[in-house]
C-alpha cells in the first residue's frame, strides 16, 4: 500500500495529541492552549448538537413548516425562553417556572423508572433458587448475602450495632471487591484510549510522514 | 405567588407521567407522555444554552479584568464561536463530493482527538493513584486490590499465561460478588431517589427554587 503524506486534519489531530501529552512533562503553554481549544470546541459542539438534533427538527422546523398543527410547541418554546429571565433581576423569579416544570416532570418519570425499572427487577433478580448444583448454589448464595449485607451497610437509620455490625462489615467487603473491579475496568479503558492515541500518532501521522519524506 | 406558582407547576408536571403510567389510554399517553417528553427535551436544550451564557460571561469578565490566563479565555471564546457557528449554519456530515462539513471536520480532527487524549492522559495518573490506593494496610484495601488485579489480569492474555483459570476467576468475580454489590448499590440508590421524588412531588423539597 502506498503511503501518502498526512492530511491537514491528521496534522492538527497529531499536534493537539502531542500538546496534551506534553502535560506529562509539566504544565505548559501548549497544554493550556490545547485545553482551552478543547473547552471552546466542546461548548460549541454541544450547542451545534442541541440545535441540529433537538431544536431544529423538534421545534423550529415543525413551527415554521406547519404552524397550525404544531402551535402547541410554543409552550416549551416559551418555557425555554423564560429561563433567560434570570438575567432580568426584577423578573428572575419567573425563570423558576421553567425549572419547576422541567424538574417536576423528570421527578415523576424518575419515580416510575426507579420503582419499575430498578427496584422491582433487581429485587426479583436477587430471589435466586437454592436447589441448584453446588457451583451455582455458591454463586447464588454470594449474590443473596451480598445484596442483603450491602443494603444493611446503606441502612443508616439505626446504628450498626449487634448483629448489624458484622453484616454491614461484610457489605463493605462486597463493595470493596466491586469498587476494585470497577477501578480495574477504568484503568483498562484509559489504557486502551492511550493505545488508540499512540496508534494514531504512529500509524496515521508519523509512519506515513517518515515514509513519504525519507522513502520506505 | 412567587412561591406558589412554581410549586403548583412542579406538582402538576410530576403527576403527568404517573397518570400516563396508570392510565395507559392512547390519548393520555400521547399528551402526558410523548408530547411532554418532546417538550422537555426542547426546554433542556434552552437550559444548555443557559450554561453557555454563563461560560461566556465568566470568560468575558476574565478578559476585561485581565485576570491570570485571560489569553486562554480568548481562545475558548473564539473556538466556541467558530464551532457553534459551524453547527448552527454549516450543516453536518459529508457533502456530496465526499468532503466533510466544517462541523464534522472539527469534531473528527479537533474535538475527538482532544477528548480521547485528555482521557488517555488519566491512564498515567490512575497508575499513581492506584499506587496510593493499593498500599495494602487493611482488609478493605486488600479486597480492592484483589478485585482490581483479578479483573485487569483476567481480561488480558497475560492472565491465561499465569494460569488458565484466571479468566474464569475474573468472570466469577464479575458475575457474583460484583453483581451483588452493584445490585445493592442500585436498589439503595433507587430507594433514595424514589423517596426524594415523592418529597419533590408533594412540595417538601423544592430544588427548582434554588433551596429546599
Amino acid at each position: 500500500m502506498e503511503l501518502q503524506l498526512p492530511g491537514f486534519g491528521q496534522w492538527i489531530a497529531a499536534f493537539f495529541t502531542l500538546f496534551v501529552f506534553s502535560f506529562l512533562y509539566k504544565d505548559n503553554i501548549l497544554y493550556r492552549f490545547a485545553e482551552s481549544v478543547f473547552a471552546g470546541v466542546s461548548f460549541g459542539y454541544y450547542i451545534g448538537l442541541a440545535y441540529i438534533n433537538t431544536l431544529e427538527p423538534n421545534l423550529f422546523s415543525p413551527l415554521f413548516g406547519d404552524f397550525s398543527s404544531n402551535w402547541s410547541l410554543l409552550i416549551p418554546f416559551a418555557f425555554g425562553v423564560l429561563l433567560y429571565l434570570r438575567y432580568v433581576p426584577k423578573l428572575a423569579w419567573i425563570s423558576q417556572w421553567s425549572l419547576a416544570v422541567y424538574i417536576g416532570y423528570y421527578i415523576g418519570v424518575n419515580l416510575l423508572q426507579r420503582l419499575h425499572g430498578e427496584i422491582l427487577p433487581q429485587t426479583k433478580g436477587t430471589m435466586l433458587p437454592l436447589n441448584v448444583e453446588f457451583g451455582q448454589l455458591i454463586g447464588n448464595l454470594v449474590v443473596i448475602v451480598g445484596v442483603i449485607t450491602v443494603l444493611i451497610y446503606f441502612f443508616f437509620s439505626s446504628p450498626h450495632r449487634g448483629p448489624l455490625k458484622p453484616a454491614a462489615r461484610t457489605g463493605i467487603y462486597f463493595l470493596m471487591i466491586s469498587f476494585g473491579a470497577s477501578f480495574g475496568y477504568t484503568v483498562m479503558g484509559r489504557i486502551s484510549l492511550l493505545i488508540g492515541r499512540l496508534t494514531f500518532l504512529v500509524d496515521e501521522w508519523a509512519r506515513p510522514l517518515v515514509a513519504t519524506v525519507f522513502g520506505g | 405567588m412567587k412561591r406558589q406558582i412554581p410549586i403548583m407547576l412542579a406538582i402538576i408536571a410530576s403527576v403527568c407521567p404517573v397518570i400516563a403510567f396508570f392510565f395507559p389510554d392512547r390519548w393520555i399517553n400521547e399528551w402526558f407522555n410523548q408530547r411532554l417528553d418532546a417538550w422537555m427535551v426542547i426546554i433542556a436544550s434552552f437550559a444548555l444554552l443557559l450554561g453557555i451564557v454563563s461560560m461566556i460571561q465568566v470568560n468575558i469578565h476574565k478578559i476585561r479584568r485581565r485576570a491570570r490566563g485571560w489569553g486562554f479565555s480568548i481562545i475558548i471564546l473564539v473556538t466556541f464561536t467558530l464551532m457553534a457557528a459551524f453547527g448552527l449554519f454549516g450543516g453536518q456530515g459529508e457533502r456530496a463530493d465526499g468532503s466533510l462539513y466544517p462541523f464534522t471536520w472539527m469534531f473528527q480532527f479537533v474535538f475527538s482527538p482532544l477528548q480521547a487524549t485528555m482521557f488517555s492522559l488519566l491512564a498515567f495518573y490512575v497508575a499513581s493513584a492506584s499506587y496510593r490506593a493499593f498500599r495494602v494496610r487493611n482488609v478493605e484495601a486488600t479486597l480492592l486490590l484483589i478485585g482490581a488485579l483479578i479483573i485487569m489480569v483476567g481480561r488480558i492474555p497475560l492472565g491465561t499465561l499465569i494460569h488458565p483459570l484466571v479468566p474464569d476467576i475474573a468472570e466469577w468475580v464479575m458475575k457474583f460478588p460484583n453483581t451483588a454489590a452493584q445490585r445493592g448499590i442500585i436498589i439503595g440508590a433507587a430507594l433514595g431517589a424514589a423517596s426524594m421524588s415523592v418529597r419533590v412531588m408533594v412540595g417538601i423539597e423544592r430544588p427548582y427554587m434554588g433551596k429546599s
